[in-house]
C-alpha cells in the first residue's frame, strides 16, 4: 500500500484513472448519438458510434493499465 | 422444423462428445487436491491471463445472452443495443475495483464475496444477506441457460425433455468431478466455435441479403433509433443509459463473475483482462446485429419456422437465421456453439452458488468448524442440487417466470454493492446500516418490478417529469440513502461497529 521508492513518477498514479471517465460520458449521454446521420456504408450513426467506443475504451484501459503498472506490488 | 436434420445433428453430437471428454479430463489439468474447496471451486487460483480471459468470456457472455440480445433487437430494435454501452463501461469499473477484491480474498483465503463481507464488517447477518442474494440471483440464470439448450435442440428437430436431461446429467457429473477446471478448459473450445460461428454469420448473411445497407434498410424506421423524449418524460433517453449503467455495476457482483475473477493467478491477470475482454463486447455487438439480419431475412414470415417462433418466441430468431443461411452441417456447428455456450456458464454458476452455500451457510450455520474434505464434498453436492433445482424449474414452471426471476435477480444482486464494493474502500458505513440499506433496496426493487409486471424499467415521477429508469438503480439509490442515514443513527447511538479482520496492507 505504501508508496515505496519504486513509484518515482511525479504525478500520483490515480490521475491515470481519470482516463476511464470518457466512456461513461460518451456512452451514457444518449443525445450524443441517437441519430441516423452521418452513416457509414449504410450503417446508421447510432450503431457505428457505439461500435467505435469499444475500440476507444480498449485504448484507454490499455493506457491506464500501463500507466499504473509500476504501482503494482 | 421438419423433422431431424441429420448433418446438423451429427456435427452437433460430435462437438458435444468432444466437450464431454474435455470436461472429465479437466480434473487432471494443473492437478490439485480436489478435496480442498479452493481447488475444486476456484481452480486453485492458478489461472493466468489467457485462461482467465477464456473463462470470463465463457462465463459472462452466456448462451442466453447470445440468444436474448438479438431476440430483443429483433423484437424491440435499438433498445436491445443497450448491451453495448453496458459492456463498454463494465470493464473500466472492473479495472478499478476487482484487483483490490482479488488481493484481499487471496491474502485472507476468502472464496466468496460474502466471505469478504464477513471479515470486513464482522457481521454474520450481512454476510448471509450477501450469500442468499447471490444464490437467489444465480438460480434462475442457470435455468435460462437450459432454455438456450432447449431452443437449439428444438431447432435441430429433437423433441421431448429427455435430451436436455441427458445433457444436464453429463454436465452435473463432470462439474462434480472436476470443479472449476472443467468449464475453464471447455471455455477454450466454446469460445473458438462461437467466434467461428459469428464471423461466418457476419460474413455470409450480409452477402446473401445484399450488404449491411440493405439490412438496415429492411428494419422498420421506428426501430432504428431510440424514441425521442415526449413532453414531461425522458423516455428511452433515461431507460437506455440506466439499464446500461445498472447492468454494468451488477455484472461483477454476480457470484459466477466473482468466481471467475478470484480464480485468476494474480491482479495483473485481471488488469490485463479488462483490456482484452472487450473482444467479447465486439462479438456481442455483432451478435446483436444478427437480430436485424433475421428481420431482413424475414425468418418470422417463413412458414418453415412458424412452429419454432410459436414455441420459443423471438428467442427462435437466431436459430431460424442459422437454419435459413447455413448448410445443415454448419447450422449444427452453430447450434453446438450455443449449447456448449450454455454449459460453461451453467457449470460456473452452479459452482459459485455451491461455494456460497458451503462457505456462508453450511460452514457458518450447519457444521461450524468442519474439515476441508467435508467442506469440498458439501460444495460438490450443493452444485448438483442447484443444477437439478434449475432443471426442474425450467421443465415444470412456465418460462415467463424464469425470465421474470432472472430480471428480478439482476435487481437484487445490485443491492449487494454497498457491502461488497463500498466495503472494499471504507468501513465508514455501519454494518447494520448496510444491512438496513440492503433490505430497503431489495424490498423497493422487488416492489417496482412487481408494479411493472416484471419489466425492468420503472417510471419515477419527479415533480412534473417522468424518468423511466432501471429499477435496480432506483433501488440502489434508496439503499445508499438508508445505509448512510442508518449509519449516522447507529454511530450516534454508539452501536458496536465490530472488528475489521482485514488490514490496509491486504488490499494492495
Amino acid at each position: 500500500m505504501a508508496r515505496d521508492s519504486r513509484t518515482t513518477s511525479n504525478s500520483p498514479s490515480w490521475l491515470w484513472y481519470l482516463l476511464l471517465l470518457p466512456p461513461f460520458v460518451g456512452m451514457l449521454w444518449v443525445p450524443f448519438y441517437n441519430r441516423l446521420e452521418p452513416s457509414i456504408g449504410g450503417v446508421p450513426f447510432f450503431y457505428w458510434y457505439q461500435f467505435a467506443w469499444i475500440g476507444v475504451s480498449v485504448v484507454l484501459t490499455t493506457i491506464v493499465y500501463f500507466g499504473t503498472r509500476d504501482a503494482e506490488p | 422444423m421438419n423433422g431431424v436434420n441429420a448433418a446438423a445433428l451429427a456435427v452437433f453430437l460430435a462437438l458435444f462428445a468432444v466437450v464431454t471428454a474435455i470436461g472429465f479430463v479437466a480434473s487432471r489439468w494443473r492437478q490439485g487436491d480436489l478435496d480442498q474447496l479452493h481447488e475444486w471451486g476456484l481452480g486453485g487460483r492458478r489461472f493466468g491471463t489467457l485462461v482467465t480471459w477464456f473463462l470470463l468470456g465463457g462465463d459472462l457472455y452466456t448462451a442466453y445472452t447470445f440468444m436474448a440480445v438479438p431476440a430483443l433487437v429483433f423484437g424491440a430494435g435499438a433498445l436491445g443495443f443497450f448491451a453495448l454501452p453496458y459492456t463498454v463501461i463494465a470493464y473500466p469499473l472492473v479495472l478499478v475495483v476487482m484487483p483490490r477484491m482479488w488481493c484481499v480474498t487471496h491474502k485472507r483465503g476468502y472464496i466468496t464475496a460474502a466471505d469478504f463481507v464477513r471479515g470486513r464488517f464482522d457481521s454474520g447477518a450481512l454476510a448471509l444477506a450477501v450469500a442468499v442474494t447471490g444464490i437467489l440471483a444465480t438460480m434462475p440464470y442457470i435455468g435460462l441457460q437450459l432454455v438456450g439448450i432447449q431452443v437449439v435442440l428444438g431447432a435441430l428437430g429433437i423433441q421431448g425433455d429427455l435430451p436436455l436431461l441427458i445433457a444436464f446429467l453429463i454436465l452435473a457429473v463432470y462439474t462434480y468431478q472436476s470443479g472449476l477446471r472443467a468449464p475453464a478448459l471447455i471455455a477454450v473450445v466454446k469460445d473458438a466455435i462461437i467466434y467461428v460461428t459469428v464471423i461466418a454469420a457476419v460474413a455470409v448473411v450480409p452477402m446473401k441479403l445484399g450488404g449491411f445497407a440493405q439490412i438496415f434498410a429492411a428494419v422498420p424506421p421506428q426501430k432504428l433509433l431510440l424514441a425521442a423524449p415526449k413532453a414531461g418524460s425522458l423516455g428511452q433517453y433515461a431507460s437506455y443509459p440506466t439499464l446500461a449503467l445498472g447492468s454494468a455495476c451488477a455484472l461483477f457482483l454476480y457470484p459466477h463473475s466473482m468466481t471467475g475473477v478470484l480464480s485468476s493467478s494474480g491482479r495483473a491477470a485481471i488488469r490485463r483482462n479488462t483490456a482484452m475482454l472487450p473482444a467479447y463486447s465486439f462479438l456481442l455487438a455483432l451478435i446483436a446485429l444478427l437480430g436485424y439480419m433475421a428481420l431482413a431475412a424475414g425468418v418470422d414470415k417463413n412458414p418453415a419456422y412458424a412452429a419454432g417462433f410459436q414455441r420459443y418466441g423471438t428467442n427462435f430468431a437466431v436459430p431460424a437465421l442459422f437454419l435459413d443461411s447455413f448448410p445443415g452441417w454448419f447450422a449444427g456447428f452453430a447450434f453446438a456453439s450455443i449449447a456448449i455456450g450454455a454449459l460453461v456458464p451453467a457449470a460456473i454458476m452452479s459452482i459459485a452458488a455451491a461455494n456460497l452455500f458451503t462457505r456462508n451457510i453450511y460452514r457458518e450455520y450447519v457444521r461450524p468448524g468442519c474439515g476441508h474434505k467435508e467442506e469440498a464434498t458439501a460444495a460438490k453436492v450443493a452444485s448438483l442440487v442447484v443444477k437439478f433445482g434449475a432443471l426442474v424449474f425450467i421443465l415444470y414452471v412456465p418460462q415467463k417466470y424464469a425470465i421474470d426471476m432472472q430480471l428480478l435477480g439482476g435487481v437484487w444482486i445490485l443491492q449487494t454493492l454497498p457491502a461488497v464494493v463500498v466495503g472494499l474502500y471504507t468501513r465508514r458505513l455501519h454494518r447494520w446500516g448496510v444491512l438496513a440499506g440492503w433490505a430497503v433496496g431489495m424490498g423497493l426493487g422487488s416492489w417496482m418490478m412487481w408494479k411493472m409486471d416484471f419489466k425492468s424499467v420503472y417510471p419515477l415521477h419527479l415533480g412534473g417529469l417522468t424518468v423511466p429508469g432501471y429499477a435496480a438503480l432506483w433501488a440502489l439509490v434508496a439503499n445508499f440513502v438508508v445505509a448512510v442515514l442508518a449509519t449516522l443513527a447507529f454511530d450516534a447511538a454508539g452501536a458496536d461497529k465490530g472488528a475489521d479482520r482485514t488490514e490496509a496492507s491486504d488490499y494492495a
